[in-house]
């Protein structure tokens, strides 16, 4: 739905310098997914979610979105695209003099829908994000999470085949920021509609996301189905989730391996039956148990007393079972 | 001979009194009708043509800024003289209400021009960006986000210009145009009779008193933030 290649963004600030935010970007997201990208700020994913419906001009590289080339439409087509893809904002960025109804009638307005089509939309489109009884309010009077879902249901009025959420969840509080991904979720699996979201806050990955870039440095270190990378050894984001052990290191004749369960062996003891079968004990030095949308990821740092082709022999073993290993240190 | 007086004023000037207020408001009227009418598109052209504005035009922005500099540098009084062959040519007089009306016009529109863009530049660039990534064009991001939104700022900045307004019309009026100015002068500088000019500043307070309470009460009506 929207394939991204070799994106490339340089600024020039006002003395001169060049700053490169976004330095040879490609991803590819599909149709009907929640597509992730997480990085710490500054790693170029606001220019990249703001290159995708050209808020910013890229200075190189390719856009589709739905198969056309965005970087090459005229004004009017650029405008005729723009409705097809809605947008919600890290500060919502509601019109204040207007009601909450207004608000969300705008991309109608401005589409030069008639009246009466317009009033029954936003009716059908509150109730969808349950403001029904806000609908003459004026965005001063509301929270920060019924002003996000003011935003989205502005956002999917002109009923877009694309999302873009840029940081929709990092001005709201844990609790309101779970509703709202609840909402973004159901809108996903009920209207079939992609998004492409980004975030510094890993529980917004974990929470709705089935694919994902991490990104540093305007650059994608790495992308893909967020289970599949969250288990992958060594992937940035299975470093991001797991406990760090900075400073761990193996006594001798022992080996630190990272194991990751994904899927229904995150619930099995694996652990203690590998041990029982090599006749050795495993020392735990680190855990977490997790879980992406509705599927469980359980990660452990252990000490295992192997090395060499011993190790190899238990490391086979756990594999057998399903679960993705990583020798992080050998003593 | 004992002629009744109101706390000094001559009663028979009370008709000259009420016409020159009357004068005042015309004046004052007119001339907002006409700022207004050039005063915002230069407002928002000085804003939508800036850097990173939804119209960016360096070349325009910097000679609609130059002119509103020279315009403003200019006193009120010399500009009233100058303007004199303009006046006549685009009113058809340089005297009476219409041919005070112009220079005001004239002279207020590069002040307006900046009350206007100081107004519109508080609209959250936020509010612009969402517009245009809902499609609008850059009209609609004008009327219906940057003026709708700047509302309350536009009034306020309104109030401001028309009380100065009401200052330069008493230049204005001096001039030939009438007004409560001229009566001040006629009859409480050049006759000494400063009951009348006390009654015209009296008149004058209360005029800029009510359409500041006016202007206050609009905006913060309109101020839904």
């Amino acid at each position: 739905m929207i394939r991204v290649e070799n994106l490339t963004k340089v600024y020039t600030t006002p003395d001169g310098r060049q700053i490169r935010a976004l330095d040879g970007v490609s991803l590819h997201v599909r149709r009907g997914e929640i597509f992730g990208v997480i990085g710490p700020s500054g790693a170029g994913k606001s220019s990249l979610i703001r290159c995708i419906n050209l808020l910013e001009r890229p200075t190189s590289g390719s856009i589709q979105v739905d198969g056309k080339e965005m970087t090459r439409l005229s004004g009017p087509e650029l405008r005729r695209e723009r409705r097809q893809i809605g947008m919600i904002f890290q500060h919502f960025n509601l019109f204040w003099s207007r009601t909450v109804a207004e608000n969300v009638a705008f991309p109608l307005e401005i589409a030069g829908w008639p009246r009466e089509k317009i009033r029954r939309r936003v009716a059908e489109l509150l109730e969808l994000v349950g403001l029904t009884d806000k609908a003459r309010a004026y965005p001063a009077q509301l929270s920060g999470g019924q002003k996000q879902r003011v935003g989205i249901a502005r956002a999917l009025a002109a009923e877009p085949k694309v999302l873009l959420s840029d940081e929709a969840t990092s001005a709201l509080d844990p609790e309101t920021t779970d509703q709202i991904l609840a909402l973004l979720r159901r809108i996903n699996r009920e209207l079939g509609l992609t998004i492409l979201l980004i975030t510094h806050q890993m529980e917004v990955v974990k929470a709705i996301c089935d694919s994902v870039a991490v990104m540093s440095q305007g650059r994608v270190l790495e992308a893909g189905p967020v289970l599949e990378l969250a288990s992958r050894p060594g992937s940035h984001l299975g470093r991001m989730l797991l406990p760090s052990w900075n400073g761990l290191t193996p006594s001798p004749g022992s080996s630190l391996v990272a194991l990751t369960f994904a899927g229904q062996v995150a619930l099995e003891p694996v652990v203690t039956r590998v041990a029982r079968d090599h006749g050795m004990d495993i020392n735990i030095l680190a855990g977490e148990l997790d879980a992406f949308g509705s599927v469980p990821v359980g990660r452990l740092l252990v000490e295992l007393p192997r090395v060499g082709e011993e190790l190899q022999a238990v490391l086979a073993d756990l594999s057998a079972r399903g679960v993705r290993w990583e020798v992080v240190a050998r003593g | 001979m004992a002629e009744q007086t109101i706390l000094g004023l001559d009663p028979s000037r009370i008709p000259d009194i009420l016409t020159a207020t009357w004068e005042t408001l015309l004046m004052v009227g007119w001339a907002v009708l006409g700022i207004l009418a050039f005063g915002i598109p230069l407002g928002v052209l000085l804003v939508v043509t800036d850097t990173g504005g939804i119209l960016e035009n360096r070349p325009l922005n910097r000679v609609l800024g130059f002119l509103v500099n020279l315009g403003r540098s200019f006193p009120f009084i010399i500009l009233l003289v100058a303007l004199v062959p303009v006046t006549r040519r685009v009113m058809g007089t340089t005297i009476g209400l219409r041919g005070a009306v112009f220079p005001l016009i004239v002279a207020a529109i590069p002040f307006m021009g900046r009350q206007v863009e100081s107004a519109l530049r508080e609209v959250d660039r936020g509010l612009i960006e969402a517009a245009l990534a809902m499609g609008a064009t850059p009209g609609q991001v004008i009327v219906r986000v940057l003026l709708r939104e700047a509302l309350p700022g536009l009034i306020r900045g309104t109030t401001i210009m028309i009380i100065s307004l009401i200052g330069y019309s008493a230049m204005a009026g001096a001039v030939g145009g009438g007004g409560l100015g001229d009566l001040a002068i006629r009859y409480g500088y050049m006759r000494f009779e400063t009951p009348v000019m006390i009654a015209t500043l009296i008149i004058l307070v209360i005029m800029v008193q009510l359409i500041q309470w006016l202007g206050d009460w609009l905006a913060r009506l309109l101020d839904r933030r």
